[in-house]
């Protein structure tokens, strides 16, 4: 198969990565935008697989070259057996509350793949005196040089980034931000240094400046994940998405490869405007985000603020509520996904629209710890998603809404967020529970959310706590109906 | 602490601050109420209807020697001579009007708070006199105006002959607009309104009564609730408007006040002349200038061609047991406010914008004018009704609005930095380059309307496509080189796991989203 075939190939995966992006946009469109996307893999793959190929039986190679390369070749069958299998097991068993760590781990691989191909394509250039010769003579050396450097940088930082991500998602870390001293500045210091290298590197390719700035890239990629709190990691995942195909994308300049770059930037772009879509929806700056440690600069809790008494309400007394209620709005948020309460949430659902009880849900776009997670649990537990709405969609009907369930969501409704200025979360926008008649508040206790602010709506005459594990409070609502 | 309620002073005020019913109310906030002796006699509440309330009866000096004094009108010289300094007295004070009572209040060491400067927003309603005052202004205009005029206000067929139905032109849509449109609607007129404010018009035509408008393109959108004066454009198609409706009705109630100035000239002497003769005016601003041209305050003008011109200025006060127990009222959702702990003590909050925005002076400081208010009377700019109160005493951020030719200067700065850049480039990079920022803008436009609901099918997606880094790992693993061949192999295994596991675990989400 002669290379240009293969370029075409390559034009048509790109165009189909494309589509996939574009079709994942509706759900009328979304499974074609996945198959869209397999295919554009599937071509991709077999279009390389082959250049390989030629590469291994091209003329003029000598006999011990022909068989490392077939060698090579049953390892390239090997490995993607190996991560086939391992990948695919993964995405079968995970749970659909556990997606944000599959996710922020996959990435992770991204991040440690770019790293390595950075490397080999470093030792593939200057391990071969010919090749070096070759590349020197043409002038390609220095932005080889450049490209390598960043493509392991961006690569390293995803990898350990995404490492932290996964490690606080999944309660193997405190998700409390890390404040060290001088913070921004260490990041400052790490990212100067880097460019530093950068300049030695490309006049010097010695290979312990690559190791010095990995290592470099390595701390600065944890820390950076290290200094964001919990409950900011929606836009931290989303922001570590962008970045492993900014990594992809540079890895794609040094191989020389128009395939890498335009999926790397399709992935890249999309994804930081996914973040940029998050950042607005909390209210934060894009930029203090992609700089790391946000989130957690200024957040002075105002805790000394007297709000009143809270009112209890028993899961029997829910239940009479919602049976004279006409129509209810479900809040969910991540205690829903920690109490694994959304089969008994989508029960409850049933129950009450048998009864003809309008019931709908209202999701906050940072409900969760992965943008989109509420949307994915409640699909799981098959609520269909036309009554499954945004916040701008159900904001204007809580004034004619009987009775909301706020299940495991705090911050995202707080409406110290409009009331109270200076709210460490002043300005966010929230759901307005609190202008529906009454509201039923499940929460485990009265502490507070993870942004650390106490919640004015606990208080307001028109809202009640039912306390208790969210699933099981659901379950005796459902016996009680 | 004592509130004081004196007996008002002003010619014709028959109010009093307040009636043995909010009297009551103000006992159960902690206070002792002290009302001067015969202070309710115009509004027909007695001494006795006082003290069975609980008040106790003094004499003028000791009432205005009060902790807190309440009025309608604002004090007099004398008056304000009478105050202990550190008291506060609360009353309508026109502060934009009368520097000089305002110095004066200030210069006595008082807090004064103007009932009329109460902010207007949603929670400030219930103590905004000047809203229940124009209401009730409002539906006396009417009835003043049946009185003077000839004729039915409704449409009959009798046996004496048809009479057709009087028509009543209103000007000025607020609060005693409204209430002039029902009170001359439910007496059977046909009635029509304007107002300088286009969104009022679904007020009006709620109220029964057709809206009219200048024949101009835009109206401005009021933000912050009251009329403003109109742009020249505007007046001119205005005045033919006027001209028309006035030629045509029988009656016209003009309410048109800006707060702060003089009232707008909406009537001419032209206008009036063309009116049919026993065709009545009420102007309810004649006390600020007047609407129409030949009104007299508190007079009632008949002119050449007989039409009357009414200017009474004290249309409130003609109901003054109504007004009184509304004012009272208002006056007592006051003191709630400022008293929270129910114990007679009144904390001034002034980072609460309805405190500040009616405080006119305190220990000696003019704090009049307040910082302004932006509240949304519209609906449609309504972003947030509710967070327009907060909003305000937030510093205000402005929306960044970035200048179109800044914005023309940056792009032409960083192309022309590119360009110097790429000289010193090889030429191989540019097409990849080229390559690399068309995809990024694909990228970015691709998802723009991406559905909340998929942001998570989307990210893994995107993670499964950015395995296509094995793309570069596959091409590395057949080099002679075992270290590079190992750790392709590592690569490949890695990005492998990415791309089948992050395909897989989309189309397991994407089948468990479904319609009802």
């Amino acid at each position: 198969m002669s290379t240009s075939l293969v370029y075409a190939a390559y034009i048509v995966a790109a165009i189909l990565f494309i589509l996939a992006l574009a079709g994942l946009s509706r759900h009328e469109s979304a499974k074609h935008g996945n198959l869209f996307g397999i295919a554009g893999m599937a071509i991709a793959l077999v279009a390389t697989i082959i250049l390989a190929i030629n590469g291994v039986y091209r003329s003029g190679l000598d006999e011990a070259a022909k068989k490392a390369g077939e060698w090579g070749l049953g390892l390239l069958v090997l490995a993607m057996v190996i991560g086939a299998a391992i990948g695919i097991w993964r995405a079968r068993v995970v749970e659909m509350t556990g997606m944000p760590e599959l996710i922020a781990m996959m990435h992770s691989f991204v991040g440690l793949a770019a790293v390595l191909v950075g490397y080999n394509s470093y030792l593939e250039v200057h391990g071969n005196p010919v090749y070096e010769d070759l590349m020197h003579r043409a002038g390609l050396t220095g932005i080889h040089n450049g490209e390598v450097f960043l493509g392991v940088f961006i690569g390293a930082v995803t990898f350990t980034g995404s490492i932290v991500a996964f490690l606080k998602l999944s309660a193997r870390m405190s998700s409390k931000p890390l404040m060290l001293p001088a913070r921004h500045w260490l990041n400052l210091l790490a990212v100067v240094v880097s460019f530093g290298l950068l300049i030695a590197f490309i006049l010097s390719p010695q290979l312990w400046i690559l190791a010095a700035m990995t290592a470099i890239a390595l701390a600065f990629g944890w820390h950076l994940v290290a200094s964001i709190g919990g409950g900011d990691m929606p836009v931290v995942v989303s922001m570590l998405n962008s970045y492993s195909g900014w990594a992809a994308a540079a890895s794609g300049f040094m191989l020389n490869n128009d395939l890498l770059i335009v999926t790397g930037a399709l992935v890249g772009s999309s994804g930081a405007y996914l973040s940029y879509i998050m950042c607005r929806a909390m209210n934060r700056s894009f930029v203090s985000v992609i700089a790391g440690g946000f989130g957690s600069d200024g957040a002075v809790t105002s805790g000394d603020t007297d709000y009143g008494e809270h009112r209890e309400i028993s899961a029997v007394e829910t239940a009479e509520l919602l049976t004279d209620a006409s129509s209810v709005i479900i809040t969910p948020g991540y205690g829903m996904a920690t109490a694994q309460a959304q089969h008994a949430v989508a029960d409850l659902t049933r129950k009450l629209r048998d009864k003809g009880v309008e019931v709908r849900f209202g999701i906050h776009p940072v409900a969760g710890r992965l943008p989109g997670h509420m949307n994915v649990l409640l699909a799981e537990a098959k609520v269909p998603y036309d009554i499954v709405l945004e916040m701008d969609e159900i904001n204007e009907d809580f004034p004619s809404t009987d009775v909301v369930l706020v299940i495991g969501a705090n911050d995202t409704v707080n409406p110290a967020a409009i009331d109270e200025p200076g709210s460490p979360i002043a300005g966010m926008p929230v759901l307005h529970v609190w202008e529906a008649k009454s509201v039923v508040v499940f929460k485990r206790s009265m502490n507070a959310g993870y942004a650390g602010v106490q919640n004015p709506l606990f208080f307001k005459e028109n809202s009640a706590m039912l306390f208790g594990d969210a699933r099981d409070r659901v379950e005796d609502i459902i016996k009680a109906l | 602490m004592r509130i004081g309620v004196p007996a008002e002073t002003h010619p014709g005020e028959t109010r009093v601050s307040a009636t043995p019913a909010t009297v009551a109310k103000l006992l159960g906030l902690g206070y002792d109420v002290l009302v001067e002796s015969g202070a309710g006699r115009a509004a027909n509440h007695s001494d006795a209807a006082f003290e069975a309330a609980g008040a106790s009866i003094g004499a003028r000096a000791q009432v205005w020697a009060s902790d807190i004094v309440f009025g309608i009108n604002s004090p007099t010289t004398e008056e304000i001579a009478m105050l202990r300094p550190g008291a506060i007295v609360i009353c309508l004070l026109a502060p934009a009007l009368k520097p000089d009572l305002v110095a004066a209040l200030t210069e006595r060491g008082v807090t004064a708070m103007a009932m009329d400067a109460v902010p207007r927003i949603s929670r400030a309603q219930a103590l905004d006199v000047l809203s229940s005052m124009a209401n009730i202004a409002g539906y006396r205009a009417v009835l003043e105006a049946a009185h003077e005029f000839g004729s039915f206000f409704t449409g009959q067929v009798t046996a004496a002959g048809k009479v057709p139905p009087a028509k009543v032109f209103i000007s000025g849509a607020g609060v005693a607009g409204l209430a002039a449109i029902g009170t001359a609607g439910s007496l059977g007129a046909m009635v029509r309104a304007t107002d300088v404010r286009p969104e009022v018009a679904e007020q009006v035509e709620s109220m029964g009564a057709e809206f009219v408008k200048p024949n101009v393109a835009s109206q401005e959108v009021s933000s912050d609730g009251y009329a403003k004066e109109v742009g020249a454009d505007y007046a001119a198609a205005a005045a033919l408007m006027y001209a028309e409706q006035c030629a045509q009705v029988d009656i016209v109630v003009t309410t048109a006040l800006i707060p702060g100035r003089p009232a707008p000239r909406l009537i001419t002497k032209e206008m009036v002349a063309a009116m049919k003769p026993g065709s009545v005016i009420v102007d309810m601003a004649a006390g600020s200038g007047g609407n129409v041209e030949g009104s007299v305050a508190d007079q009632l003008v008949v002119t050449d061609n007989g039409v009357k011109i009414i200017g009474y200025t004290d249309l409130a006060g003609r109901l003054p047991a109504q007004a009184s127990q509304l004012f009272g009222t208002n006056l007592v959702n006051l003191m709630t406010l400022l008293t929270p702990g129910k114990d007679g003590q009144p904390v001034l909050h002034f980072d609460d914008v309805i405190v500040r925005g009616m405080t006119v002076c305190k220990d000696g400081t003019t704090m009049w004018p307040p910082p302004p208010v932006q509240v949304s009377a519209a609906p449609a700019a309504a972003g947030a009704g509710a967070a327009a109160a907060a909003a305000a005493a937030v510093a205000a951020k402005p929306e960044k609005v970035v200048n179109p030719n800044r914005k023309f200067w940056v792009i032409g700065i960083v192309a022309a930095a590119f360009l110097l850049l790429s000289t010193i480039l090889p030429g191989a990079f540019l097409p990849h380059f080229t390559v690399f920022v068309l995809a990024v803008v694909i990228g970015y436009y691709v998802i723009g309307n991406v559905h909340h609901a998929l942001h998570t099918p989307l990210m893994s997606v995107t993670n499964a496509i950015s395995g296509i880094i094995v793309v570069g790992a596959l091409l590395q693993v057949p080099s002679d080189n075992p270290a590079i061949k190992w750790v392709a192999f590592v690569a490949i295994l890695l990005a492998s796991i990415n791309v089948f596991g992050g395909f897989t675990v989309t189309q397991r989400m994407l089948n468990m989203f479904r319609k009802a």
